[in-house]
């Protein structure tokens, strides 16, 4: 490798780019770096914020990602960007969220059985009725 | 023309099933390629992040995760079950909770207790009917999977991990395989086996990695973010596959339905010509008789 590398950005939901740049300026946890071709291997975290890329004979290109990890290999850059806004308290929160979710859905499991016994009753008495109905047609 | 009137409402009731159960494949044969393309998009990122893992696990010898550490003695089982959120697609649903239910009926039988987490209403519906213990749940994903949704759920499980409240937990989920085919499976998400984060290929020496990452700050919580995010990526892409096969189940599913609506109304329509030409036949025999015996 010369004078490039490979950067791929990449989150759950889509690639967001891909190919070979010059030189990339990314916001981590510890304060922005910038990576140049033949950066030592590093792994770290990355906060919320623009990352820079420098393609060859090409304008300066900016991109958002809302934190992720950065990966530096010898001739590959990848970072992994999240695509949701992450925190330890807000995972928790929503961890919570998920965990009485199912208690409460599992506290109205009663009512949902009674609606599906209605349901059943609804659907008993609309055949007695229909059949009601056939016998009145069959007398006249 | 006794049944004339029944058999020609009951065709118009076919036909207006049938105007519905074409519309439904319609939607869900466009939904279909929307939700292939978000797989297919999921993809590089579970690559990616998957590669890495495989990297650091192999380099990494200061610190070892604790998903990646194999226990010995099993008690508890956390299953992860991914379903759809509305029915009509066939046997999906039915194929993977059967799959898991089997699976939980060898497990108890071997006194482990199982604890489950439920994606999509379907499965919900079903872990709470037979009694199963759900300690977390998403319902009501719509068309689009979302990370964020996801995360909370996951998160239990894997908490649930690391405090040994489980030793081993799987996902049930359809693989999306084509169109006509999708299957029901069952994966190990953690402890990680190696074949999981290797993939296929074997491992010889020449592979094996000699250099390690600088981790910034340390290692532990880079590693730890890594792993976590991993297994939400093995999830999201469970999720993803999960929509993908259901909507081309639905898909065909409809279509069945509207061919056999098709058939029925055939049928329909032969006994009522039928039945209209007895008739007819009936009352000209009875005007010929009328006119002989006159």
């Amino acid at each position: 490798m010369g004078t490039v590398f490979h950067l791929d950005i990449v989150s759950a939901e889509e690639s967001i780019y891909s190919g070979p740049v010059e030189f990339v300026v990314a916001p981590a946890q510890m304060g922005e770096i910038g990576v140049y071709p033949r950066h030592t291997p590093l792994l770290t975290r990355i906060k919320s914020g623009m990352v820079r890329i420098k393609a060859q004979l090409k304008e300066e290109e900016l991109v958002y990602v809302s934190g992720g990890m950065l990966e530096v290999q010898p001739d590959v850059v990848t970072i992994l960007a999240d695509t949701a806004v992450r925190s330890h308290d807000l995972d928790e929160t929503k961890a919570i969220e998920a965990k009485k979710a199912a208690e409460e859905a599992l506290k109205n499991r009663e009512s949902d059985i009674d609606y599906a016994k209605a349901q059943a009753e609804l659907m008993e008495a609309m055949a007695q009725l229909a059949a009601i109905d056939k016998l009145r047609k069959r007398k006249h | 023309m006794a049944g004339s009137r029944e058999i020609r409402n009951k065709i118009k009731s076919v036909k207006n099933t049938q105007k519905i159960t074409r519309a439904m494949e319609m939607v869900a044969a466009s939904k279909m390629r929307k939700a292939q393309d978000r797989m297919k998009k999921a993809r590089p990122y579970g690559e990616k992040i998957r590669n890495v893992a495989a990297h650091m696990s192999g380099a990494n010898t200061e610190y070892r995760h604790p998903f990646l550490i194999e226990r010995d003695t099993v008690k508890r089982v956390g299953i992860i079950v991914v379903t759809s959120d509305k029915g009509l697609c066939g046997g999906l649903n039915t194929n993977v909770l059967r799959k898991a239910l089997n699976q939980m009926k060898i497990w108890q039988s071997e006194g482990e207790q199982i604890e489950v987490c439920c994606i999509g209403n379907k499965g919900f519906g079903f872990m709470s009917r037979i009694n199963a213990t759900v300690i977390s749940q998403v319902v009501g994903l719509g068309d689009t999977p979302d990370m964020a949704k996801l995360i909370g759920a996951v998160k239990v499980m894997l908490d649930g991990y690391t405090q040994d409240h489980f030793d081993r937990v799987f996902i049930y989920y359809n693989r999306f395989i084509n169109t006509m085919k999708q299957e029901p499976v069952m994966e190990q998400l953690l402890p990680l086996t190696n074949e999981r984060i290797h993939g296929d290929k074997k491992e010889d020496d020449t592979s094996r990695v000699t250099w390690d990452y600088l981790y910034e700050p340390e290692a532990k919580p880079v590693i730890d973010d890594l792993m976590i995010r991993y297994i939400e990526a093995l999830v999201y892409q469970a999720v993803t596959e999960n929509m993908a096969s259901e909507q081309s189940a639905r898909m065909v599913a409809m279509k069945a339905a509207s061919d056999n609506a098709g058939n029925v109304i055939d049928e329909l329509t032969l006994i009522y010509n039928k039945s209209r030409q007895a008739a007819i036949t009936k009352e000209l025999s009875e005007i010929v008789g009328g006119a002989a015996a006159v």
